[in-house]
């Protein structure tokens, strides 16, 4: 295996409160390597965006975060990815308990086919809470975080499905707020959105960081540089994916990136 | 490949705007100084009128930052780029400003006898625009050592407006009936040594484009 160390490490911004951390992170498809080297720190209780073109490595470097990629068949990882300072691939992690604490929102809103109480109840109970009472707490809890409250609270036994995509999305957000989690993850969560239910999903990311960590994927630039605290920029070139360019405060990154490549995505001059 | 060409190429434009304001204040300048060298009244009286242009422009060229800004979403150099012509057209603009206090001043002085010869009011004036038309090429170029040392060059332009003042305080002392007259070209020179703070100004601003950091260079004494 060809190793090269990521100069970024030398050049990683300082952070006092680190939740999770990727050390010198590799990940294989087969015989494809998706990352390269990957080190880097994402700290709590912020909101952490990594950009880049498709194709670049950013949906797998999330997906390290709560070991989706392992249910990719032939999918190899070598390197460090912590969560709170503990290695979670580890044989002695439980990847059911990983995933409660590290949750995820996909690109399209997937409720599940049943009333919007259930969807939100589904994840609690699985995990073994049955309480009528606790557990109608915990849906009005989650949906007013994220802010969904005041529009379904007179439906909560109407199908999920019946809601509009970014109710749905924001009722995914309650579904996985409702498991207490310790970090979200978002692919893409606003790409099938209209721009007023992006801007709600965003309004309601500021309002979690405070109690959350939060990592998005996105490829919408102007959307990393609204809410992000943290900006990490992937690329590949040629045939080589998984590069993490350059990564910083996300004020920095946008106004002022230190690597030419980063300043040619970001103003469009390369795409 | 580049997928941003009509952004770019209309960020070029307004570059070459701030060129044209820049020479719409350079030429202001030298023609209120000429006007005062040779009192040519209506040549003051066409900077006062002109001026109204100089300032048009400079909307103008806000006009299309602002919308860029909100058309384009710019980013890293290319938001530095416009935040910077911002500043750089109010700089530019108010250079237009002190070429038409010259000119109210030349009209004051109409046909009075001359105090003396001028020799350091021309010589200000021509090292302001000098360093003005340099600055302006280190704006396009992209020339960060051009810029720090055009703006060094200020401290010339400090040390004649001194040495003018020197020379005009001695008059007043030793004539009182020169006080009114020597005034006027103590604001001629006032107005002149304002304007080449104004550079710096912009050398401060072409810094910024290029290496992001806001610094300032060559403090003016005044």
């Amino acid at each position: 295996m060809e190793v090269t160390l990521n100069k970024n490490i030398e050049s990683l911004p300082y952070l006092d409160n680190v939740k999770l951390r990727t050390r010198m992170a590799n990940l294989y498809y087969n015989k494809f390597q998706a990352l390269r080297n990957v080190t880097l720190e994402i700290p709590s209780h912020a909101i952490t965006a990594i950009i880049g073109p498709s194709g670049c490595g950013k949906s797998s470097l999330l997906r390290l975060f709560n070991r989706m990629n392992d249910l990719i068949p032939n999918t190899r990882v070598t390197g460090d990815i912590e969560l709170d300072g503990k290695n979670i691939y580890e044989k002695s992690i439980d990847v059911v308990d990983l995933r409660k604490r590290v949750g995820m929102v996909f690109q399209k809103p997937n409720p599940f086919p049943m009333s919007i109480y259930d969807n939100i109840v589904f994840g609690p109970k699985q995990h073994g809470r049955t309480n009528r009472n606790e557990l109608n707490k915990i849906v009005e809890n989650v949906l007013r975080k994220s802010a969904l409250w005041d529009e379904v609270k007179d439906k909560l036994e109407q199908s999920a499905l019946a809601l509009s995509g970014g109710q749905q999305q924001r009722l995914c957000i309650a579904r996985v707020l409702a498991v207490e989690p310790e970090v979200i993850l978002m692919d893409e969560p606003c790409s099938a959105l209209d721009p007023v239910a992006t801007l709600k999903i965003e309004d309601l990311m500021r309002t979690l960081r405070e109690i959350y960590t939060i990592v998005i994927v996105t490829h919408n630039m102007q959307q990393a540089a609204r809410v992000s605290d943290m900006a990490a920029f992937m690329m590949m070139a040629g045939d080589r994916a998984g590069e993490l360019v350059e990564y910083g405060h996300t004020s920095q990154i946008f106004t002022n990136p230190r690597d030419k490549r980063t300043e040619d995505y970001i103003t469009g001059r390369f795409g | 490949m580049e997928i941003r060409a009509d952004f770019h190429k209309r960020l070029h434009n307004i570059k070459d705007d701030v060129l044209v304001l820049g020479s719409m204040s350079g030429k202001a300048i030298l023609n209120s100084i000429d006007a005062l060298r040779n009192r040519n009244l209506e040549l003051a009286k066409q900077v006062i009128e002109g001026d109204h242009i100089i300032n048009q422009k400079r909307f103008e060229i806000e006009e299309k930052c602002i919308q860029l800004i909100a058309t384009q979403q710019p980013m890293a150099s290319d938001l530095r780029m416009i935040v910077s012509v911002l500043n750089i057209g109010t700089e530019l603009e108010r250079i237009g400003d002190y070429a038409l206090g010259i000119s109210r001043v030349v009209i004051m002085i109409g046909d009075e006898p001359p105090l003396k010869p001028l020799i350091d009011i021309p010589r200000m004036a021509e090292k302001t625009i000098d360093m003005l038309r340099r600055s302006l090429d280190a704006f396009i170029n992209q020339d960060v050592e051009g810029a720090r040392e055009i703006s060094a060059e200020d401290d010339s332009v400090d040390n004649l407006y001194d040495q003018i003042y020197r020379e005009l305080l001695t008059f007043m002392i030793e004539d009182p009936k020169t006080i009114t007259r020597a005034t006027r070209l103590m604001w001629v020179a006032h107005n002149l040594e304002r304007a080449a703070d104004r550079v710096t100004n912009i050398c401060e601003r072409v810094v910024f484009v290029i290496t992001g950091k806001m610094e300032e260079i060559g403090a003016s004494k005044y």
